[in-house]
């Protein structure tokens, strides 16, 4: 599948669509790949109970701070494979001469990457949730955060997987430059669970997640561009 | 007079420049850090509520806000070498890199030795430590980042973006970890007036200048060594007096 579609001339939102439905298209022939993602997920949160002990009282109280952390190592471990297979056949060669905006190809790379990834974490998330004895409103302040925090993972991981693009031991490279980055989306999105289950209003901090959402919505693509340009010269 | 700023943009200018300058640095921040140190540990008293503890601030202070500055600095030659595309802005960024997770370091560690007496614990997870802690990690992705790509040129913008990004996330970091947990002491120094005594005030600044033109030295004398590994097949690298003996 092609990216410009012969002579027709495509919109940015065509382009963009046109992105996400053929990396989701590329990821759906390699279904392994996305489950290996979540079985990652899945297994983390469970090590912990057995890591702690079953003491239900800790296990609730450590649950969304679990579950965030578990979700970012399992982003991480997918990130790798957001430019690499492109790079390797040379496709993303080919959408860097292509005269459309390199940044909104890189959003639809983003979009697909989270909708592939980060996705199927936030809907595994409540029963992994319920697992820890999560109460069910802080299960759904979770939810929300998850949902919000998990593309700002994505957006913000892109950066570093374009910056490592085909370096040696650029998986372990890759996790030590974005993970420092995405430590304020865990503070926010812990943050909001830890608020709601003392009473108080997750609303500021869902807020602040929002925001940087925003900021990375605007800034990342270019960033990641300008990323691709000095690993593909 | 017209001054040719751009004169010493030049690593060939520049290594020579450099290599006049570090014996002054060096110098007289060896003078400053005798002098600071002495009256530290000799001259200012010990303080009513930390007794002698508070000495660690000497070292402490300066080298968490030389952590914090090279960075910005180093996220600045990062800038100046993306946008005009000057190869000594790189190098001096990547000079920068080490002496500013050295100073994160420190910072960090004699942080844990004040911590153990006065709050009863080698660490605890406060605001200020948690971002100087993340801080230093985003000094050791630069460096990894650097390291691990072959050509430099490549090395030095890829490095570069990240510390633009970095640069960009510290407030962001700062902010959120101060809004999730505060212990440290707030400031002491504030402008408008200062609850501390005069000599442990000189001191301090005395300390926080030596410990700064030591950076410069260092960096200075690193960026030659790097200078010299770069371009190590031009003719006036074969030609420099050290170089051919």
């Amino acid at each position: 599948m092609t990216v410009a579609t012969g002579m027709k001339k495509t919109t940015l939102l065509g382009l963009l669509a046109l992105v996400i439905r053929r990396d989701l298209v590329l990821a759906m022939r390699r279904r392994a790949d996305v489950l290996t993602t979540l079985i990652f997920f899945v297994m983390v949160v469970s090590l912990f109970p057995l890591g702690v002990g079953p003491e239900m009282d800790m296990l609730r109280k450590m649950a969304a701070g679990v579950l965030w952390v578990a979700a970012l190592l399992s982003s991480m471990l997918s990130l790798g494979r957001l430019f690499s297979a492109d790079y390797l056949d040379g496709t993303l060669e080919q959408m860097m001469l292509a005269p459309q905006s390199l940044s909104m190809l890189v959003l639809g790379k983003m979009t697909a990457h989270w909708m592939v990834s980060g996705l199927p974490l936030v809907l595994m998330a409540p029963v992994l949730g319920l697992q820890f004895d999560m109460p069910v409103q802080a299960l759904g302040v979770l939810i929300i955060g998850l949902l919000l925090g998990t593309p700002i993972l994505s957006m913000v991981g892109a950066i570093g997987a374009a910056l490592t693009l085909g370096l040696r031991g650029g998986g372990v490279l890759l996790s030590l430059l974005v993970l420092p980055l995405c430590i304020p989306v865990l503070i926010f999105g812990t943050g909001a669970v830890e608020a709601v289950s003392t009473g108080l209003s997750a609303v500021s901090h869902l807020s602040l997640l929002g925001a940087l959402l925003v900021l990375a919505l605007v800034f990342t693509p270019w960033v990641t561009a300008q990323a691709l340009r000095i690993s593909m010269e | 007079m017209a001054i040719n700023w751009f004169k010493y943009s030049a690593p060939t200018t520049f290594y020579g420049l450099a290599g006049k300058l570090i014996p002054w640095f060096a110098i007289s921040s060896a003078i400053l850090f005798v002098v600071g140190l002495y009256i530290g540990f000799a001259v200012a008293p010990a303080d009513y509520q930390q007794g002698e503890f508070y000495r660690i601030i000497f070292i402490h202070v300066p080298s968490s806000i030389l952590s914090m500055f090279l960075y910005l600095v180093m996220a600045g030659y990062a800038a100046l070498g993306l946008i005009f595309n000057t190869r000594l802005s790189a190098m001096m960024a990547t000079a920068i890199a080490p002496t500013g997770a050295l100073f994160a370091f420190i910072s960090l560690w004699t942080g844990a030795l004040w911590g153990k007496p006065m709050w009863g614990a080698w660490w605890v997870w406060d605001a200020r430590l948690t971002s100087e802690l993340i801080l230093l990690f985003l000094y050791l992705g630069f460096i990894a980042l650097h390291a691990s790509i072959d050509d430099p040129r490549r090395a030095d913008r890829a490095s570069a973006l990240l510390a633009i990004v970095g640069s960009v996330n510290v407030p962001i970091i700062y902010f959120s970890v101060k809004w999730w947990n505060t212990l440290h002491q707030g400031s002491t120094i504030k402008f408008s007036g200062t609850s501390m005594h005069v000599a442990m005030q000189q001191a301090m600044f005395i300390t926080l200048a030596a410990c700064w033109l030591y950076a410069i030295a260092v960096v200075l004398a690193r960026v030659r060594s790097i200078i010299l590994e770069r371009e190590r097949n031009t003719t006036w690298i074969t030609e420099l007096p050290e170089v051919r003996s």
